[in-house]
């Protein structure tokens, strides 16, 4: 007999969400972490969606470790001297059943562990699975720890260590992953008083903002995010990780010139700096994802790369909870017939695609790559403030120049051809139509 | 009629500019960055660096990626590494275009970062 039934490891929200659907279904199961408590480990940038959660655990709203409910949401397009800002706020977002909330990991992922763990998973912290066991055939049928006499067997595996998955490359589902399709976030917390926080981003009581970002990194594809927590704000960015190789820039430098932007500076004057943090996204979403499952072994979460990057959604958190769900249910099937082979197993991709986990990400699968292209990173920035600063600026004693002719010029300063925004306005059609 | 450039009336110089001060933040020192983050430190290095691999390597990408700094050039062209303070991204073996320069693992169970807000 096998020590547990399954095994997940990362007590992130995609393993605590397939621990607490397994524990609920009676079986046997072990959470693995390798931090010291579950979220020690993670950084996010910037808003956990909820309602995901409404299958799981009815209310969570009234019992989640909240900083702040996002009612603001602002999405930036910036140059160094421009900003134009798309600010939408509603009052609908801060009452249950909420929309985002902003949270620390520490708090969000050790909440969700805790619900799987008095669901009777059994939670094993501080605990590092160093590699797979398998049988004659390859089958995945336990991990190594870093435990003394540290094997654990199982019927399953569901590999949720995130984003560099080492069990998920070990098992040969994720052999050659690929530089370019790799983001950098990085972050500072940065301490204010809650009031002077309400005052400068216009919020009452739980309120929260969230703004993001393109035009921000200096040229480097990627963009940046300022949030709101209850006595702290966060401001960070997502670079590519080739690109900001290429650049020979650091990230912390890049936050900081984001920092002194017109924008933002205001936001963050005189917060002190409580903790710098950094984390590899997996950026490129459908078209970077391993094999989703081996005989044994099933990865859901980042390690999967479900987190989606599509410009303007940015979502990771549900997206873990989704597919640790739906590892967590095709895990309990395959027990239930007594097949935990690639076929026994098909149930997590069916579930995953009957789900917003792998529609979306099908959907929005060109959406990684056009919001990183130059022209969508510099050109189109650039061009949009300065079409918004002509048509504002009054020229007086010349008369004002008419939308067409505004148009004309600016494509020209961006080197933008007529072609070229009709072809990225299809792609961008398509995607998010 | 005074004359005068109308674009350039005489309160445009008397007036405060409305330009925010150049750092509205008190600039931190890396050091002081760092040491706002939690490491517990484990015996065991978990990334080593192969300083004679690095040599022959014209770009060394981790030295300026490296979101915590740790990939410090030495004199004779290598690199030196520092594990303590590592955020465990994976950053560096990404943007590693020496093969077998770098070896990669996780901290032992229980060490290295651990975020408390973020």
């Amino acid at each position: 007999m096998t020590d547990f039934d399954v095994i997940v490891v990362g007590a992130g929200p995609a393993g605590s969400a397939a621990a607490l659907v397994l524990a609920r279904a009676g079986k046997r199961v072990c959470l693995l972490e390798r931090g010291p408590f579950p979220g020690s480990k993670n950084m996010y940038g910037g808003v956990v969606y909820g309602r995901i959660l409404d299958t799981l655990i009815p209310r969570w709203w009234e019992e989640v470790p909240v900083q702040r409910w996002v009612t603001r949401r602002g999405t930036v397009v910036m140059t160094d001297e421009q900003a134009l800002t798309i600010d939408y706020r509603t009052t609908a977002w801060g009452q249950a059943p909420y929309n985002g909330a902003t949270t620390f990991r520490a708090d969000f992922d050790a909440w969700l562990a805790e619900k799987a763990e008095r669901a009777g998973a059994v939670l094993v912290c501080s605990t590092t699975a160093t590699g797979l066991l398998r049988d004659d055939t390859g089958r995945v049928t336990g991990v190594r720890t870093d435990r003394p006499e540290g094997d654990l067997t199982a019927e399953v595996v569901i590999a949720c260590d995130g984003v560099n998955s080492f069990l998920a490359k070990e098992a040969g589902l994720y052999l050659h992953p690929e530089a370019e399709h790799f983001t950098l976030g990085a972050k500072e917390v940065l301490g204010l008083p809650r009031d002077e926080i309400e005052k400068r981003f216009n919020l009452t009581g739980r309120e929260g903002a969230d703004f993001e970002i393109i035009g921000c990194t200096q040229g480097i594809p990627g963009g940046g995010f300022v949030y709101t927590n209850l006595d702290s704000i966060a401001v960070g960015v997502v670079v590519s990780v080739t690109g900001l190789a290429e650049a020979k820039a650091r990230p912390e430098e890049l936050i900081a010139g984001l920092k002194r932007h017109p924008m933002i500076a205001p936001l963050v004057e005189g917060a002190e700096l409580k903790e710098y943090s950094a984390h590899v996204i997996p950026e490129a979403g459908f078209d970077m994802m391993p094999e989703l499952t081996c005989d044994g072994m099933i990865v859901a979460g980042d390690a999967a790369a479900m987190c989606l990057a599509a410009g303007i959604w940015l979502e990771g958190v549900n997206f873990a909870i989704g597919s640790g769900k739906a590892a967590g249910e095709a895990a309990v099937d395959a027990l239930a017939v007594r097949d935990t082979s690639v076929s026994g197993l098909v149930g997590y991709r069916s579930r995953l695609e009957a789900g917003f986990v792998l529609a979306d990400h099908k959907k929005l699968r060109a959406a990684p790559g056009l919001v990183m292209s130059n022209r969508m990173q510099q050109a189109y920035p650039a061009l949009v403030c300065n079409l918004v600063e002509g048509l504002f600026t009054v020229t007086n004693p010349a008369p004002k120049p008419g939308l067409v002719s505004l148009g004309r010029r600016e494509l020209k300063r961006a080197g933008v051809k007529i072609r070229h925004l009709v072809r990225d306005a299809i792609t961008a059609g398509k995607t998010f139509g | 009629m005074s004359g005068r450039n109308p674009s350039t009336p005489p309160y445009d110089q008397t007036m405060p500019s409305a330009a925010p001060p150049a750092t509205a933040w008190a600039p931190v020192s890396f050091e002081a960055r760092m040491a706002t983050v939690d490491f517990r430190v484990g015996a065991r290095a978990h990334i080593t660096v192969d300083g004679d691999s690095c040599r022959g390597c014209t770009t060394k990408a981790c030295v300026t990626a490296c979101p915590a700094n740790l990939f410090v050039p030495t004199s004779d062209g290598g690199i030196v590494f520092n594990y303590e303070q590592c955020f465990e991204c994976g950053t560096c073996y990404l943007v590693c275009n020496t093969e077998g320069a770098l070896s990669w693992t996780y901290p032992d169970g229980g060490h290295g970062v651990v975020f408390h807000r973020s």
